[in-house]
């Protein structure tokens, strides 16, 4: 008997019409497609986009040539060479970032004593030239003098759950 | 020349020239597309001498069923062309002599004496609504009502005969069979469960 | 003007036939590309709805301009062929796709007039037809010198094979109910509002057409020829810009032609669902047969849609099982009693 009803299941494609029947329904569902340039969804404060590098308050740049970032980096993504500058602080001279190499784990960030180097929300960026990818440590203060206010207010917002 | 017998020369050059490639192309894919070619320039002529069954079958059954098989096996063949060619001069006297000798007969045959217009009238004409397909059917299902009947069960005689030879159980090989793949219900293979939470 | 007429009247009776006939095949030809080229927008659209989605919206106003973004940017892609590849056969597999599912449009009637060759075997002469176009990805699969594509086309060899027998005797079906081979005729035996198609007495032979003309045309859930999970893109992987539209237009010009079939077949052509009807039927009198065939075969397509967007492709066993164990079984059984329904003049349809 159920043999039966299997056959007379499958021969009148019972099982296909409830198949159609779901997605005939669906065609009618409310679509929330977010239209991309002109609407764009929510970024958690926990984003890892593009990278930065921070200064104090006093137009000091944070880093101080740890290499902790580097060492910790699971990519090889950073390049950094240091030397001490004229006062006698440690400071880099040069501070890069293949980003396409880079993987965006966020290691950096976690490893940076003195949150110097962060990934921010900024991830709507493109590169016209081979080399470019190269984020040299101008480019990497540049993003980071631009976007300050918001990467100051992230850090904020994580800065009880860590 | 009328229309009519330009598309004749045309497609019986192209008959021609098809059936040549097929005979002297090396690699036997293409000696099969010259032949499917020859084929539809075929039904084209038997188009025009107003046996469009005949000229539709023709690519209906011919082009599209037995030419695919044939290019279907052919394809996945890995012939080794030396090997084919060996013979061919060692086996070429045969060969000539059994095309002369193909060829005389057919010219001993075929000829004006034989079927002349004086011996076959040409055909009439027929009007614009005359149906090639039915004059066939009725014929077939009247006069010649046995020998198609008969022709069929040899057919399918050796349909069978072929797949009985062939056939063989082969314990060795784990073949699963849709059949019964198809008919199983999600009931048979899942089992809902219901049990506590753990307490975490 | 004059001059046009009298240049006209100059030319032999046979070459203005001749010409006749090829504005003819224009004015078919050209609505089928723009149709084609529309088709795949719908297509878009439409699984993107049932998928939640929105399908293209940017290029021009909700999107309508995308197949002639999409069409200008694959004339102007390079076309690749591969080493090795038998180029030659390489070039010609595409226009081997399209000339059948083209030609079919020939016997194709449009209206009760509407026919570019009106022949008594219409429907075999589309049967051959569409029996050759398996021809354009065989020789494409083999000539791309790809096992892919070699495989792709294997696939779709021995699935079309299959599948043209289910088909066929379903048409078997319905040449024997409606008693002739002429695709008009076959409309005229329907006459008589919707009960009286054929789909209805027909109906396993309406539903194994339906679903061997998906398999004929290598579309979703049969189109493991293309298969782009296990051999990428099956037959045509190596075939890059111009050449790969004219595949994409034959297997889109394929399904309108496999809609338009079965609205002729089992949906009662251009004849109206209401004729004959007391109160409806001379209420819809006045719309033209044409917008009924249109309305018929556009529901086919949609359905075509509708199944890619909603089941999963079929394991390669299994579609042959289909074919041979289920599809031909039920035709024959189905074509014998059709059979005997028209020895025995059985009422309402056959008497």
């Amino acid at each position: 008997m159920k043999v039966l009803s299997n056959y007379f299941k499958s021969l009148f494609l019972l099982e296909l019409f409830r198949g159609l029947s779901v997605t005939g329904r669906y065609l009618f569902k409310k679509k929330f497609t977010v239209m991309y340039p002109e609407e764009k969804a929510p970024v958690s404060p926990r984003f890892r986009g593009l990278h930065a590098l921070r200064r104090y308050p006093n137009g000091e740049e944070r880093c101080i040539a740890c290499k902790l970032c580097e060492a910790t980096c699971p990519a090889l993504a950073i390049t950094i060479e240091a030397e001490p500058r004229d006062d006698g602080s440690r400071r880099t001279t040069r501070y890069d970032i293949d980003l396409f190499k880079c993987i965006y784990c966020g290691y950096c960030q976690e490893a940076c004593p003195v949150d110097a180097i962060v990934e921010t929300r900024v991830y709507e960026y493109h590169f016209e030239q081979r080399g470019d990818n190269v984020m040299t440590k101008q480019d990497l203060l540049t993003v980071g003098d631009k976007h300050e206010a918001q990467i100051a207010a992230d850090i904020e917002a994580q800065s009880k759950y860590r | 020349m009328t229309l009519e017998k330009l598309i004749f020369y045309v497609l019986a050059a192209v008959v021609i020239l098809a059936a040549m490639m097929v005979v002297t192309r090396r690699n036997p894919v293409h000696s099969a597309l010259f032949l499917i070619l020859a084929f539809v320039a075929c039904s084209g002529i038997w188009m025009l001498a107003e046996a469009e069954f005949l000229a539709i079958v023709l690519v209906l059954v011919y082009v599209g069923a037995v030419m695919v098989l044939f290019l279907f096996v052919l394809m996945m063949l890995d012939i080794d062309l030396a090997v084919l060619r060996a013979g061919f001069i060692k086996m070429l006297p045969l060969g000539v002599v059994m095309a002369v000798a193909m060829a005389a007969e057919l010219i001993l045959v075929v000829r004006a004496e034989n079927f002349g217009l004086d011996k076959y009238a040409a055909p009439a004409r027929h009007a614009a609504d005359y149906s090639n397909t039915e004059e066939i059917g009725s014929v077939l299902y009247t006069v010649y009502m046995y020998p198609f009947e008969i022709a069929a069960v040899i057919l399918l005689v050796a349909i069978i005969a072929a797949i009985g030879l062939t056939m063989r159980k082969r314990p060795d090989t784990k073949y699963l069979d849709p059949t019964n793949q198809v008919l199983v219900k999600r009931d048979d293979r899942v089992r809902m469960v219901s049990m506590d939470a753990e307490k975490g | 003007m004059e001059f046009f007429i009298s240049l006209w009247e100059a030319l032999p009776a046979e070459l203005q036939y001749l010409i006749w006939t090829l504005i003819k095949i224009i004015v078919i030809v050209a609505p089928m590309m723009l149709a084609v080229a529309y088709f795949t927008y719908a297509e878009r659209k439409i699984i993107g709805y049932m998928q939640v989605r929105i399908g293209p919206n940017r290029v021009g106003p909700k999107g309508w301009l995308q197949p002639i973004a999409d069409a200008v940017k694959l004339m102007f892609k390079e076309i690749v062929i591969p080493t090795n590849a038998n180029k030659v056969l390489f070039l010609i597999a595409p226009a081997i796709t399209l000339g059948p599912a083209l030609a079919a449009w020939a016997v194709f009637p449009f209206d009760e007039e509407l026919v570019l060759a009106d022949i008594n075997a219409g429907l075999l002469y589309i049967l051959a037809l569409t029996s050759v176009g398996v021809y354009g990805v065989i020789i494409a699969g083999w000539a791309s010198n790809s096992k892919y594509a070699f495989l792709g086309a294997m696939r779709s060899a021995a699935q079309i094979v299959a599948y043209e027998i289910a088909m066929g005797f379903a048409l078997v079906g319905v040449l024997v109910a409606a008693g002739s081979l002429n695709l008009g005729d076959i409309i005229k035996a329907q006459q008589g509002g919707l009960f009286s198609w054929l789909w209805l007495p027909l109906l396993p032979l309406f539903g194994v057409y339906v679903i061997s003309g998906v398999a004929e045309t290598n579309r979703a859930p049969f189109d493991v020829a293309e298969g782009e999970s296990e051999i990428v893109a099956g037959f045509h992987v190596e075939y890059s810009g111009m050449l790969f539209a004219v595949f994409f237009l034959a297997e889109y010009a394929n399904m309108i032609l496999i809609s338009a079939l079965t609205a002729v077949m089992f949906l009662g052509g251009w004849l109206s669902p209401f004729q004959g009807w007391p109160v409806l039927g001379p209420l819809f009198d006045w719309v033209p047969g044409f917008v009924w065939l249109v309305i018929k075969t556009a529901i086919f397509m949609f359905l075509f849609l509708w199944l890619r967007a909603t089941f999963p492709r079929y394991r390669y066993d299994q579609i042959m099982r289909l074919g041979w164990k289920v599809f031909i079984p039920i035709t024959i059984v189905w074509i014998a009693v059709v059979g005997l329904a028209v020895v025995y003049q059985l009422p309402w349809w056959f008497d």
